[in-house]
């Protein structure tokens, strides 16, 4: 049986400082993070790099032994209420949301993440001189050959060979872009032999992403990205998990496509675990497919499989949502949250996939790189200006804008999945179903006794030598139902400890 | 279990020029008035010295 798919989504956001001088990124990363840290939050909870001993026995949350931490503090790296760690990453502010239980309340905290931005923005802005700002976007690229990620992540099963995660999860990334891409200007990368792919008629790209991937596996996440990724650090119980990694993907602004993105690529890994899968639909030259896919918003070329065949990316796509279909009916959808949102994330497939295939130009309001498409063809009809106009270029930066007044993308009609209530909620609450809940609670509630923190273990301070470590190791335990009545009862940490070791 | 009707289209598209719209018609008038007041708002919320913006745009480091 699948192994449930927690999932959660980091996000590297594009930060411009604008001034007269010269900007440091890194700075500007720290501030935009101290700005919120300092203005909205009450304790400020370092995150813990102290990773678990490996080799650990599986423990529960509420078994603990002490460890002394060691906690960097050279970069900003806080861990919020509602779960979520918001660090700066190289030269980016970043933000990694809480494990969530389902890809729809993974698609809230997405949002929330975005809140946290645009209010971490608006503080930071409050505090530089006048002439000075700080601008967000939720983006992938500068349009000049930098790329920075949005990574997903699952959880599935230990047991599962990680070649067969590789066999079927690679034709499924090869074309899911053509309902997850964001969408983009140009290219950055020279294309290279075997095939060259070329821009079907416009320079304009389904995905943001595909420029920047050299290899088909690997560990890199910087240099020659693969498109799986190899990264094996489970932040649970390295007997029974496995955290799926991914880099490929875009950061989206529609909800729809980060719902699909979650949601599809949750139900194709939840068959992987039960080797429910078709038979081998390996792209001839996986890299290359990557990016002829991406070039051709007509959806009309075939990839050349490994096999022989040739088979255009909705149609690769149309054999995983069988194959789903039929895992549904047999095995059901608990692993990917139950039937209501299993079924929905089938049907919104189907529906997508459809319409792409009758004319991609339909679905502007539901994929970015479409609503992009429809955007700045209108525009340089109207302004008679060519594709390779910096107007052009400036709209598809400020597409992935976070600034209120000027974001293009909320000025689409793109449709909606969450609720503006549901969102603001999530910017301070924990999700109920995972153990993200146990460690938002306990630092609203118990801040001031939290040393620090990370995926799988947070570190109490109740003032008796030393300090005590509750490892989490089970991400979907330390929910409400689990200890919800518990932390509504205990007056501090020391008392939640002791009733915990009980 | 009712069987699912099968939505799927396998042929190949023939074209790849989109349907002819007749740019008479109501419902293309409607998304042309929806396109003009979308094209007038990002007028108005564009960046003004957009060529200076996309230069300065340089994200280095990340992942």
């Amino acid at each position: 049986m699948a192994v449930r798919k927690v999932v959660g989504i980091e996000t590297e956001f594009g930060i411009l400082h604008r001034c007269d001088g010269d900007s440091n990124p890194v700075a500007a990363s720290s501030m935009i993070i101290n700005a919120y840290v300092n203005g909205f939050l009450c304790q400020r909870v370092s995150w813990d790099f102290e990773d678990e001993q490996p080799g650990t026995d599986a423990r529960g949350f509420n078994e603990f032994d002490a460890l002394a931490p060691e906690i960097e503090t050279y970069l900003v790296n806080a861990v919020l209420t509602n779960g979520a760690r918001y660090y700066v990453d190289h030269a980016h502010p970043e933000l990694s949301t809480p494990e969530c239980s389902d890809a729809r309340q993974c698609v809230v905290y997405d949002r929330a993440a975005e809140e946290i931005l645009i209010r971490s923005m608006e503080a930071a802005n409050n505090l530089l001189p006048d002439g000075e700002e700080m601008v967000i976007h939720k983006n992938n690229s500068d349009g000049k050959g930098n790329s920075y990620g949005c990574h997903e992540n699952y959880l599935v099963d230990r047991d599962v060979p990680f070649s067969r995660i590789v066999t079927h999860i690679m034709p499924f990334f090869v074309t899911r872009q053509i309902f997850c891409g964001a969408g983009k200007i140009g290219m950055e990368v020279p294309l290279t032999e075997p095939e060259p792919a070329a821009f079907s008629d416009r320079p304009f790209q389904i995905s943001q992403r595909a420029d920047f991937f050299e290899e088909e596996v690997g560990l890199e996440t910087t240099l020659k990205r693969p498109i799986v990724n190899t990264r094996d650090e489970p932040h649970a119980d390295t007997r029974k998990y496995r955290r799926m990694h991914v880099i490929i993907g875009d950061a989206n602004m529609s909800e729809l496509q980060t719902y699909l993105k979650l949601g599809t690529t949750s139900l194709v890994l939840a068959m992987i675990d039960d080797d429910f899968v078709p038979e081998p639909l390996t792209p001839l030259v996986p890299v290359a497919a990557l990016r002829q896919v991406s070039c051709d918003t007509s959806l009309s070329t075939p990839i050349e499989l490994a096999d022989g065949r040739r088979l255009r990316a909705t149609e690769i796509q149309w054999e995983y949502l069988e194959m789903a279909r039929k895992y549904a009916q047999s095995h059901g959808l608990d692993a990917v949250g139950g039937d209501d949102i299993g079924n929905d994330v089938l049907d919104r497939w189907e529906a997508v996939l459809a319409g792409l295939e009758a004319d991609p130009m339909n679905l502007a309001s539901q994929l970015d790189w479409v609503a992009k498409l429809r955007l700045y063809e209108g525009f340089a009809q109207r302004h008679g200006l060519d594709w390779d106009d910096p107007k052009l270029a400036a709209l598809d930066l400020q597409y992935h804008d976070l600034r209120p007044s000027k974001s293009l993308s909320r000025r689409m009609g793109l449709e909606r999945i969450t609720t503006d209530d549901e969102v603001n909620e999530a910017v301070s609450a924990p999700p109920p179903t995972t153990r993200a809940y146990f460690r938002g609670r306990c630092l609203d509630k118990f801040g001031d006794q939290i040393v620090a923190a990370n995926w799988d273990s947070m570190v109490f301070d109740i003032g008796t030598d030393p300090l005590r470590r509750v490892p989490m190791l089970e991400p979907l335990r330390g929910t409400q139902t689990h200890v919800g009545s518990l932390l509504d009862e205990c007056h501090d940490a020391a008392e939640l400890l002791r009733r915990l070791g009980n | 279990m009712a069987e699912r009707e099968q939505v799927r289209r396998t042929a190949p598209r023939e074209t790849e020029s989109p349907a002819p719209v007749d740019a008479t018609g109501e419902g293309a008038t409607e998304l042309k008035a929806e396109m003009d007041d979308l094209l007038d708002e990002i007028d108005d919320v564009l960046e003004t010295n957009a060529e200076e913006f996309v230069k300065n745009y340089v994200q280095k480091g990340g992942e």
